[in-house]
């Protein structure tokens, strides 16, 4: 029976979801020097064409369609044949089933969008858009249907993930580490200066982020309810925590509180947040996001000890944060929230804490080795880095023909 | 006639300007300029990374004016551009061979 009032819940969570990735454009745009702010846009801005023709030709099927063996899904529903403007009798019983497929398409989008921060200023524009299609076939659909799709092996083992802790956000941190290792650092990494161009940018790409985010989790209840009213919350209450303790934490260690750094720490605080949102009650998300503006301080601080250059610290954050967060579920998930998860390690429940750690292993495993297989391909055979010149004259210039800011 | 450059720090634009219009300076140029001297640079940090800025942000100002007003103008410059820290700028004299009014085609003392 299609519910009015979850449909319409739904399909304005799904336009919330999308305007997430122009947010991240700005939230990566602004972090980079200005010669490269339009190449970095761009590859977060075509991946919103090119991820939903893949979704609807091939895409949503292989993640949800009928079941293979729990590890994708047939291409059964090739080009959304099947997916109609009823029900589907797996998921979602209360909105149309073209609903869900538009909602989980604009998660699709964002994770491979969220990646290109580790190769920002340095990618060439062909070979993101291969990379792109191929990771988007290969790992993210696979992913979405080993813990979200019907008969899916990690939702089977009872892992609890509420909005893509595991599917967008480890996902995207552990590729974003293999690209990181793959592509060679950025021309002066060590010795010239990579300060961000536009901070306002920034600032205001992690407030879109932050709003579009509400659509994310709370609209991951999948209909107009009390577990979409909790989540949106939990949310909530994780960004602001975060956001605080990472302003904080910088503050200690560098004398001053930084805009980037009460920026990063939002962004952080959603990442944790995001696979608990449901299952976890105000004071346990509270704990989450404080703990997640520490712990993701901390990771991008590392980035400089280990040496490697993922620009935008997209390991630091996202793989980080989304470690922590699938964890944090399995300390502070509890039944009395939400009767449809499980009780973590807090609430007396210690198994689940390890099926959670199995589901981030798993997931960062597959996306890790994926990922290298995919880059070490197009290395070999395009070329993934820009030259010498083009990355010195910068991507705006040489990919695009163009300039942001003309004075 | 001379030339005066003078490097300033960019607060101090205001008390400068408003000195050189009372002792009848009629006009000048200002350039957002980056550099460094003794003062050398700055930190910033971005997500914890130090870095260090070697380029400060000054103003240039220059200022044409008849000879017999230079030395008032370099000491006005020098009173009003004055914090007394590091980084207060230089300022620079230079005499000019020869000043052309475009619009009217005024040469010398006349154009300035």
């Amino acid at each position: 029976m299609i519910d009015a009032g979850d449909t319409a819940f739904v399909l304005i969570c799904s336009a919330l979801v999308m305007f997430m990735t122009p947010g991240l454009a700005l939230f990566y745009g602004g972090m980079v020097r200005n010669k490269n702010v339009l190449g970095t846009i761009m590859q977060s801005f075509v991946v919103i064409g090119l991820v939903t023709v893949i979704w609807v030709l091939w895409g949503y099927s292989i993640a949800f369609g009928p079941d293979v063996g729990g590890v994708f899904g047939s291409l059964g529903w090739f080009g959304l044949a099947g997916v109609g403007l009823s029900p589907s009798p797996d998921y979602a019983g209360t909105i149309p089933h073209m609903a869900f497929m538009i909602f989980q398409a604009m998660f699709a989008i964002i994770t491979p969008a969220l990646i290109t921060g580790a190769f920002a200023e340095r990618m060439r524009f062909s070979a993101l858009l291969v990379f792109v299609l191929l990771w988007s076939t290969f790992v993210y659909s696979p992913l979405a249907h080993w813990v979200w799709g019907a008969g899916g092996w990690l939702g089977n083992m009872g892992a609890l993930d509420f909005a893509g802790g595991t599917v967008v956000h480890i996902s995207s941190g552990a590729s974003a580490l293999a690209a990181a290792l793959l592509i060679s650092k950025r021309k002066g990494y060590g010795k010239d200066q990579f300060i961000p161009h536009n901070l306002p940018m920034t600032t205001m790409g992690a407030a879109i982020l932050w709003f579009g985010w509400f659509g994310f989790n709370a609209g991951s209840a999948l209909g107009s309810n009390s577990l979409a009213a909790g989540a949106f919350v939990t949310t909530h209450i994780a960004a602001a925590a975060a956001s605080l303790s990472w302003m904080f934490a910088e503050w200690i260690h560098r004398d001053k509180p930084t805009t980037l750094g009460a920026a990063s720490g939002g962004v952080a605080g959603l990442v944790a947040i995001t696979p608990a949102a449901g299952f976890v009650g105000p004071v346990s998300a509270l704990v989450t996001g404080a703990l997640a503006g520490v712990i993701c301080y901390g990771g991008v601080l590392a980035k400089s000890k280990l040496g490697y250059d993922d620009s935008l610290d997209v390991v630091g954050i996202h793989g980080l944060g989304g470690t922590w967060g699938a964890l944090a579920t399995g300390l502070f998930a509890s039944k009395a929230v939400n009767p449809d998860g499980a009780d973590g390690l807090f609430f007396g429940n210690p198994g689940q804490l390890w099926v959670q750690f199995l589901s981030v292993l798993v997931t960062c495993i597959f996306a890790f080795m994926m990922s290298v297989a995919i880059l070490k391909i197009l290395d070999w055979t395009m070329g993934l880095k820009v030259s010498d010149e083009e990355e010195v004259r910068g991507l705006d210039i040489t990919q695009h023909s163009e300039t942001a800011y003309s004075l | 006639m001379k030339k005066i450059e003078a490097i300033i720090k960019p607060f101090k634009l205001d008390d400068v300007k408003e000195g050189l219009t009372e002792i009848g300076v009629q006009g000048m140029t200002v350039s957002e300029v980056k550099g460094f001297g003794r003062q050398r640079g700055h930190t910033e940090v971005y997500r914890g990374a130090e870095y260090e800025v070697d380029f400060l942000p000054k103003l240039k100002l220059e200022v044409v004016v008849d000879s017999e007003l230079a030395p008032q103008v370099v000491k006005l410059i020098e009173q009003k551009a004055k914090t007394g820290s590091i980084g207060d700028g230089k300022i620079f004299v230079i005499s000019l061979d020869e000043v052309i009014r475009i619009r009217t085609g005024e040469r010398g003392k006349e154009a300035v």
